[in-house]
């Protein structure tokens, strides 16, 4: 059977026994990877319709994973909103975007019946204005504000690009189904920073090498919860085995959608999507560009049998053109 | 409760600064998503440009050896070993760790271009420094021979899988051109390698160096026209800015330089500044398209706008299949009911 496969795979298809690997759905990506018994995928729901911008999930990364300041300099404003990380990259692994959006009043994304926290409040004027005015009748007079919030992570896709382009295997899938560099492996090529279609991992300028999330790797093998998962007062980053995460989320959005909140989604919880299903993915309420994540990416070697193709093709063209110019004349 | 999504494009006020219209699509704050290559300026395209002109040399100079021209055989040698070491001189120099350069051999992927690419680089330069070293001292001219045919196997593949390496990223002007890039790559490889030998020998010893330079020309010319006018959106840095400089200069130079030929290729002036514009035509077209991928990596709305494209298509595929599946509308002519 399997000799019969490799047989046909190498005389009629050159690379259809890669392809199956390399996108598509994939129900254990640690046993595909070679691991034999692996425990359960685990991996992020991150609720961004619950999160508060608190950005204790970047502080408790940065604590536990010992990582370097975002930037060398003193702190730099980015002066665009609360946000002054800006992105994911080798020196954040949590990254908090904060989005302020004026919106028709009254549909501030928030629940009918507010709930009274005793929290202080506007001066009456202001609070009489705004919330009872018709919303979006004239798009102009009558406005509200929205905030969104979203702790951004690598996303431990099921058919990561970063760790399938590695050219020295520094990049592996661990037993939990999750990417991680290992340090002492990585030679700072630079491969995975152009592979990721989310742009999650970058170059730590200083050192040289490639880093990124690790989900915590050091923590799940002493049974505790990644540092951000474990620092969130809202529960807005669950952690969990992926397939119950996936549940959860389910039923969330459900709730959400009988709620009103028309607008909420999920992000990176289909395993059918490009990447196979991201191993952290979000509820989102707004289109995922508006956050800065990328509205439909794909593995890039979902293409790499067509690459490889065209790449021999090209070689023969150009073997071909070297014989052609020793036709003729001396 | 909640009308019409406050999100929806279609407000009638302008969105507002934070998630602005990018050209068209939404952003957040216009970062990029995709984060820029990291690999060094002038060592990655240099490297490009040599790596090809190394390649397209060796397989010249085999082909010379074989037709009994020894001459012409022993400078393609000197061009491809001096162009593979300086590809690899260069790509250890980018490494972010170059005393860990040696890691590259801990495997081999097929799913990394850099992987297949070392383990071609590595014997490639290997081989043509050892052909290149018997013909310079007359030591095991035999070995050196076989050592040249070989580099001369490996020389299309190493003109063609910096393409592949390139393709295989998610940078949209890069891995869209997945179809056109490795023969632009070819084309120009097998010019620079035509360039070299026009430079290193006289006229009347370069008659396949000049034809080589031809057929190159049009191949280079014909693909990279392909990428910067197929591509639509995607191809726009190839199209515009600095890249788009670099790859008109390319077209002129290769173009001039061919028309050279055609008409003064037997004079030893023309044949020179032939081979000097081809190499530089070869240098212009890989920091073309390697400077095209960092501006396509830049700028959200060319990772936003063809996505969107994407699913669009896929959602009015998805509701004329589900029309079409629907009782009664089999024969009926698309259209809402």
């Amino acid at each position: 059977m399997t000799a019969d496969r490799t047989e046909q795979s190498a005389s009629e298809a050159p690379m259809e026994w890669l392809s199956a690997s390399l996108a598509g759905p994939l129900a254990d990506p640690a046993t595909d990877a070679g691991h034999p018994h692996p425990p359960e995928r685990v991996g992020f729901f991150t609720d961004t319709s619950v999160c508060i911008g608190c950005k204790a999930c970047e502080v408790a990364c940065k604590e536990w994973n010992l990582v370097p300041p975002t930037r060398d300099e003193a702190p730099d404003l980015l002066g665009t909103s609360f946000d002054n990380t800006g992105e994911l990259s080798a020196n954040s692994w949590r990254h908090v975007a904060f989005v302020e959006q004026r919106v028709p009043a009254g549909t501030g994304g928030r629940p009918a019946e507010a709930v009274d926290l005793g929290m202080p409040q506007p001066p009456p004027a202001e609070r009489d204005r705004a919330p009872e005015a018709a919303p979006g009748a004239d798009g102009g007079a009558a406005e509200g504000v929205r905030w969104l919030m979203s702790s951004d992570v690598c996303k431990h896709c099921t058919h990561a690009a970063c760790l399938d382009v590695c050219p020295t295997g520094a990049l592996f899938r661990t037993e939990y189904g999750t990417v991680v560099v290992q340090e002492d492996i990585c030679n700072g090529c630079g491969y995975c920073i152009p592979a990721c279609p989310y742009g999650v991992i970058g170059k730590r300028e200083d050192d040289g090498r490639a880093f990124k999330c690790t989900l915590c790797y050091d923590r799940l093998g002493s049974g505790l919860e990644p540092a951000c998962a474990t620092a969130c007062p809202t529960d807005s980053i669950q952690f969990g085995p992926l397939e119950e995460l996936r549940e959860r989320a389910n039923a969330r959005l459900e709730r959400l959608h009988e709620a009103g909140t028309a607008e909420a989604r999920l992000y990176g919880a289909d395993p059918g999507d490009g990447v196979g299903g991201a191993g952290a993915f979000f509820l989102l309420l707004d289109e995922p560009e508006v956050y800065g994540l990328p509205p439909d990416p794909v593995v890039t070697t979902r293409d790499l049998p067509d690459i490889w193709r065209h790449a021999a093709l090209a070689a023969g063209v150009a073997a071909a053109a070297v014989a052609a110019a020793f036709l003729g004349r001396r | 409760m909640t009308t019409a999504p406050p999100t929806a494009r279609t407000g009638a006020q302008p969105r507002d600064r934070d998630t602005a219209d990018v050209s068209g699509s939404r952003s957040y704050y216009g970062r990029p998503i995709l984060k820029e290559p990291t690999w060094l300026v002038p060592d990655v395209p240099g490297y490009l440009f040599l790596g090809g002109m190394a390649g397209a040399s060796a397989s010249l100079a085999a082909l010379a050896d074989l037709e009994g021209r020894p001459e012409l055989a022993a400078r393609g040698r000197y061009a491809a070993a001096g162009g593979a070491l300086a590809s690899v001189g260069l790509l250890i120099h980018d490494l972010g760790r170059p005393e860990r350069f040696l890691h590259m051999l801990r495997v081999i992927k097929p799913t990394s271009p850099l992987s297949v690419g070392t383990w071609i680089l590595g014997p490639f330069t290997a081989l043509s420094c050892a052909a290149a070293a018997s013909d310079a001292t007359g030591i095991w001219r035999p070995a050196g021979r076989l050592a040249g045919l070989a580099a001369g196997l490996l020389g299309p593949a190493m003109s063609t899988y910096t393409a592949a390496l390139l393709t295989d990223t998610a940078v949209p002007a890069w891995h869209e051109a997945r179809a056109e890039l490795p023969f632009v790559f070819a084309g120009s490889a097998l010019t620079s390698g035509a360039g070299a030998a026009l430079l290193l020998n006289p006229p009347e010893r370069a008659a396949p160096a000049r034809r080589l330079a031809l057929i190159g020309a049009g191949l280079e010319l014909g693909a990279t026209r392909l990428v910067t006018r197929r591509l639509g959106l995607v191809g726009e840095p190839y199209r515009t800015g600095r890249p788009g400089r670099l790859l008109r200069t390319a077209e002129v130079l290769t173009a001039g330089a061919a028309g050279l030929l055609a008409v003064a290729g037997r004079r030893r002036w023309a044949a020179a500044a032939a081979g000097a514009a081809l190499l530089a035509a070869g240098a212009c077209t890989r920091f073309g398209v390697f400077e095209a991928g960092r501006v396509s990596a830049r700028d959200p709305k060319y990772v936003v706008a063809p996505q969107r494209a994407r699913l669009a298509a896929r959602a009015e595929a998805a509701r004329r299949e589900a029309d079409g599946a629907a009782p009664g509308a089999a024969g009926a002519p698309a259209g809402p009911g």
